[in-house]
């Protein structure tokens, strides 16, 4: 069973339709820990600001059975955009550590005013997958839709196992053996987003 | 970079999908849900509805009718028309919105645009500004509800940009609505190197050379389409369509 974390925060029900329209069946929304423990894989959705996010996960008491979830019984994890960012160790955007299964940290887009780009980074924009992974086949040339104001730089770079580029080259993927992340929505992301999902039920 | 969009934007009346011309004359197109799978089909980049009859029959949003759509749309949905409320918005939002196009709510009730800004996001609202040419010949922004709006075009966009902070503009020409004539080049462009926010340019797409040049001359970030995602062409047949983005897109 794929369990949606559902920590208040971010657009459930896009996640939901999308794992449907892909003919999974075993899949709900839930902050229940009861139903968590038996989850075979996990998604961390999230949209918003960094603090908001690791304080509702704290509120909700989940981050002790997350923790053993993830880090001892190995079960699949995927956050996506905000999802990804809380997987780092902190963030320019707030005060409170994060979840720090990946060894990175969450930084802001800090761009010259010559640059004119405008922040977020919204819209969609190919992806350059750099170390091959379950869930991206790297031989497609596959776009997503990312809206984010803050991006993830791994310690790492092997954790880093695809970028974007807006203004810079940024890692827009990570994994980290059974930790997963996507910067962009793979949830609107049309075909290239269902594949990404479905490889991800297939693991 | 983040690559440029199309987006078409499909009109609801509350029954069905309708296109009209410059805000008039409303023929009936087809259904929503059909409309979205076809449009899903085509790999769209975007798509937004708006119900041109909630906010005038003063009435809520079909949130029903709407979570049904979102459900079968695999790209960012945005929604427009009767959304008056926090709770309009929360709602929206929480059955598979990404994003809420505003009109007369900026004259009704700004602070709650403020509000929902505050909680969900610049990025989750789009504020729509329909512009006119009045009996002067100057371009003025016009309310399809009648509001006075005091602003000049540029100086009403740079308000909702900065002070309510919206996160996106869609620039609409009433007099090139469903006219197939080609976007108003000179007012999109005279906004566009004003305000440093997304804009969506909107209304009197006709053909390939009208998208091409609003993106890449005038260097807006996205283009919507009506007619041309509704009919097959001028005076045609109804066909849900889009172009193919290889004939547009720079990649």
């Amino acid at each position: 069973m794929i369990v949606i974390v559902d920590y208040g925060i971010g657009n459930l029900a896009s996640v939901v339709n999308m794992f449907k329209k892909i003919g999974v069946k075993d899949v709900c929304i839930s902050s229940d820990k009861v139903v968590i423990e038996k989850a075979t894989k996990i998604l961390l959705p999230g949209v918003g600001a960094f603090d908001a996010g690791m304080i509702n996960l704290e509120k909700s008491g989940l981050i002790p059975l997350l923790n053993r979830k993830v880090l001892e019984e190995k079960t699949p994890v995927l956050g996506v955009c905000l999802g990804m960012q809380l997987l780092t160790k902190k963030s320019e955007e707030g005060v409170k550590n994060g979840l720090g299964w990946i060894d990175a940290e969450t930084i802001k887009f800090d761009f010259n005013p010559l640059q004119k780009l405008k922040i977020p980074h919204m819209g969609w924009n190919y992806i350059k997958v750099n170390k091959a992974n379950p869930l991206i086949d790297n031989e497609n040339k596959s776009r997503f839709y990312f809206v984010h104001s803050y991006y993830v730089k791994c310690f790492d770079e092997t954790q880093s196992v695809a970028t974007s580029n807006y203004g810079i080259d940024f890692t827009c993927m990570v994994n980290k053996g059974n930790i997963y992340g996507a910067q962009f929505h793979p949830e609107k992301s049309l075909k290239f987003g269902m594949k990404l999902l479905e490889n991800f039920t297939k693991l | 970079m983040a690559l440029k969009r199309i987006i078409p934007c499909l009109l609801y009346d509350g029954n069905g999908l309708v296109k009209t011309v410059k805000f008039k004359n409303p023929s009936y197109v087809g259904d929503p849900i059909n409309a979205i799978k076809i449009f899903n089909d085509k790999e769209v980049d975007e798509l937004i509805l708006i119900d041109i009859n909630a906010s005038k029959q003063k009435r809520k949003p079909h949130f029903d009718k709407i979570a049904n759509m979102a459900s079968e749309a695999f790209m960012p949905f945005a929604y427009g028309g009767g959304v008056k409320t926090y709770e309009d918005f929360s709602t929206l939002y929480k059955i598979g919105v990404e994003k809420v196009v505003v009109n007369s709510l900026i004259q009704e009730k700004p602070e709650v645009l403020k509000k929902v800004i505050e909680q969900y996001g610049s990025q989750a609202v789009i504020a729509c500004v329909d512009f006119k040419k009045s009996i002067f010949g100057t371009i003025q922004p016009y309310s399809y509800l009648g509001f006075k709006i005091k602003f000049t075009l540029i100086d009403y966009a740079t308000y909702l940009a900065n002070d309510i902070g919206v996160g996106e503009l869609m620039l609409n020409s009433v007099d090139k609505e469903g006219t197939w004539e080609g976007y108003d080049i000179k007012t999109s462009e005279q906004l566009l190197n004003a305000i440093d926010i997304p804009v969506i340019v909107s209304g009197g797409c006709g053909k390939i050379d009208d998208l091409k040049n609003i993106l890449y001359q005038s260097n807006a970030n996205a283009a919507a389409i009506g007619s041309m995602a509704v009919f097959s062409k001028k005076g045609m047949g109804v066909l849900i369509n889009f172009p193919d983005r290889k004939n547009v897109i720079v990649e």
